[in-house]
């Protein structure tokens, strides 16, 4: 269905949400009331995004690249730096808590870890209902039909309206929280590593049952994630991320069959084959050295300091540029966005993963299979 | 009086096909099966509601003859006249006597007088217990939960109420509001005993604010006062009242302390540490004037202890599985004898 989705949504008609060179800086170590300040950690650093109404942006990239705070961001858990968030034609990144009580209603999140996203002393019944209290919705019927309406909804048992987490597995644990989110019939669902904490088995369940509501109810999702495979299955368009920046931001596809950013190359080199000989022959593309500091990121292309291509392949004028300035994030192909001054294809990976690796359940209407 | 006859609807639903175990009733069922906390509060509360029938309260006479503050003619030169050796056993036979406990200097009722002490003792518990809890849960509340400038600033206050030595604040206090009895000094104490409790909520208010279930309150829209209500607060009472029973442990210490260095409560009126500090240089010759007041000091502040310490492995998750899998072992036991 995604990709059915991908063809009737045009992502540059009026988006849902439009992020802006969105930052968040939060202070620097030794930070307090009377201690001196550090500088400050670059968490987000000029991110820009669309999501449309019905599509899944997915959200990819190392741990500590900024994901999960650019979904804290645009759910305003966080406040913004700088920047802009639009929904639906209006900046909500400087409303303040009061002010933005109506639009929680429209944005909501599912949390990575299901054991700490309940409160242990709550009801699920309580749990799912607590956003109708919260928002004085008025609901057709009591609440309690219509939560557990969704319960069933979201293939969890009616009848145990009455019991606590604890009672519960992961997987349904999981599809709690997805219940908490869908109360209030958001437009846009921000999805933190939703399925990261869960086996993987049940990851598959969730996944599909996150698709059979997007469809059911038009929602859209932002999908933060760190496993490519999972994320290629559900996502419209990807966003990878590196340091806090958006390094490669293009439909789903394209990017898994045609990258054209470095890092993205080393992404996708790291994915698993299922295919013994091809496993085996392919390159694989290894970062050398660690993330660094996001307090004090590298000058110019904060990639550059792993970069395989600037240590391999790039003349010293070349790199040059890529020390001294920073890449815009702007088109090289139809719709396909790189923040990168040297971007190039790597036939080998077209090769590798272009045809479609893990798809379970859509493989066989895949244009590539 | 009006009749309200409209019948209390329960929600639609049936039945539901199984009694949910809230985490409230789990840790009663863990306290209740921890049967050395569960006969100290019973011997405790027995012992309050004894005193208190004996020599009644306020206006309210009990059963006793004499007041904590007639003077009585001697009787067998105050010696303690209550006897628990049956006689077939070359007793006196089970009888109280008298005077059960004897007789101070004066001739007062000595009886009368240690049951007059343990009401106050435990009026000081729980007064100043309730007083430090509130006080102690909104300032960590508060501080953990708005973080910042404004922990920084009530947590050094914290630290000021912390440097003071109990017992000095305590004599102070005690100099000025000990003539006006026992409830305004216990009220006056409980503002100095808080900062324990305000650093432990503090300390379960920091970390819980950071779980995802507020997050995902947040994301809700929930207020404040409703994150802080319905779900930080739930989750740190175990600590809040594991605490607060052990705080009224001290307190009793506390009075007792104050009071037998004589800026407790003040005369007539009476407490266990003041009867042993007014009787000190009787004790060679009238022993007894110690040995009732002081067993029901330690004996109070032992089971006090106990139970605050059976609320805490009630509380302590770390104990779950083990307890847990004893209670279920020993609940099939009475249905079968039941059968039989």
């Amino acid at each position: 269905m995604s990709t059915d989705s991908t063809s009737t949504v045009t992502p540059t008609d009026s988006p849902l949400l439009s992020v802006r060179d969105v930052t968040k800086h939060f202070p620097g170590s030794g930070s307090g009331a009377f201690g001196r300040k550090g500088a400050p950690v670059k968490a987000v650093d000029g991110v820009s995004f669309d999501v449309a109404g019905g599509e899944t942006l997915g959200l990819v990239g190392e741990s500590g690249c900024g994901k999960s705070t650019t979904g804290r961001v645009v759910s305003k858990l966080l406040e913004p730096t700088s920047g802009s968030i639009l929904f639906d034609g209006r900046d909500i990144a400087t409303l303040k808590q009061r002010e933005m009580r109506h639009y929680r209603s429209q944005i909501q999140m599912i949390f990575q870890d299901p054991y700490s996203s309940l409160n242990p002393r709550h009801t699920i019944g309580t749990i799912v209902g607590a956003p109708f209290h919260i928002q004085k919705v008025k609901t057709e019927g009591s609440v309690k039909s219509t939560v557990q309406g969704i319960m069933e909804r979201v293939g969890l048992n009616p009848e145990h309206y009455n019991r606590y987490p604890h009672e519960f597995s992961g997987g349904q644990r999981q599809r709690i929280g997805i219940a908490r989110a869908l109360a209030l019939r958001p437009k846009l669902i921000i999805c933190d590593e939703p399925v990261s904490a869960l086996d993987v088995s049940v990851q598959a369940q969730v996944v599909n049952l996150l698709e059979d509501l997007q469809e059911e109810f038009g929602l859209a999702y932002m999908f933060i994630a760190h496993d490519l495979s999972v994320v290629r299955h559900i996502s419209d368009r990807v966003a990878v991320m590196y340091l806090g920046k958006v390094m490669e931001l293009t439909d789903r596809d394209t990017l898994y069959s045609d990258p054209l950013h470095p890092y993205t190359h080393a992404l996708m080199s790291a994915v698993p084959v299922p295919d013994v000989r091809k496993e085996r022959e392919r390159e694989r593309i290894l970062l050398t050295g660690d993330l660094p500091s996001p307090s004090n990121p590298p000058s110019g292309c904060v990639f550059h300091t792993r970069c395989p291509k600037f240590r391999m392949e790039l003349s010293d004028e070349q790199r040059a540029r890529c020390v001294g300035e920073s890449p815009v994030l702007e088109d090289k192909g139809p719709g396909h966005k790189v923040a990168c001054h040297f971007p190039s294809t790597r036939p080998g990976i077209k090769q590798l993963l272009g045809v479609p690796t893990v798809r379970p359940t859509d493989s066989a209407e895949s244009p590539l299979a | 009086m009006t009749i309200d006859n409209t019948p209390i609807v329960a929600d639609e639903a049936v039945v539901p096909e199984k009694a949910p175990e809230s985490e409230g009733r789990l840790i009663l069922r863990r306290f209740l099966g921890n049967k050395f906390a569960v006969a100290s509060i019973v011997i405790v509360i027995l012992i309050i509601a004894f005193s208190i029938s004996a020599i009644g309260i306020g206006p309210i006479p009990g059963w006793w003859k004499y007041g904590f503050k007639a003077l009585n003619p001697q009787v067998n030169a105050g010696n303690p006249t209550i006897s628990l050796v049956p006689q077939w056993l070359g007793g006196k036979g089970i009888s109280l006597g008298d005077h059960p406990f004897g007789q101070d200097r004066i001739g007062k009722d000595y009886f009368a007088m240690v049951m007059r002490g343990i009401q106050n003792s435990a009026l000081v518990m729980v007064v100043l217990g309730g007083i430090a809890s509130f006080v102690g849960v909104v300032v960590g509340a508060i501080a953990g939960y708005f973080r910042g400038v404004i922990d920084a600033i009530l947590m050094r206050i914290t630290d000021v109420f912390i440097v003071i030595p109990a017992l000095v604040i305590g004599s102070v206090v005690g100099h000025w509001v000990g003539g006006l009895g026992a409830p305004l000094l216990a009220i006056m104490l409980g503002f100095f005993s808080w900062m324990g409790i305000a650093r432990l909520v503090r300390g379960e208010f920091l970390s819980l604010r950071e779980r995802e279930f507020v997050e995902a309150a947040r994301v809700a829209g929930a207020s404040d006062r409703r994150i802080i209500f319905k779900h930080i607060l739930p989750n740190a009472i175990g600590v809040v009242i594991v605490s607060s029973t052990l705080i009224m442990a001290t307190a009793i210490l506390l009075e007792t302390a104050l009071s037998f260095l004589g800026y407790g409560i003040q005369a007539p009126d009476v407490s266990l540490g003041g009867l042993i500090s007014s009787n000190e240089s009787a004790f060679q010759t009238r022993p007894w004037l110690f040995w009732w007041p002081g067993f029901f000091i330690v004996t109070l502040a032992l089971l006090v202890n106990f139970v605050g310490d059976g609320l805490r492995d009630a509380f302590d998750p770390r104990h779950r599985r083990f307890k847990l899998r004893a209670m279920r072992e020993q609940i099939p036991e009475p249905a079968e004898e039941a059968k039989l």
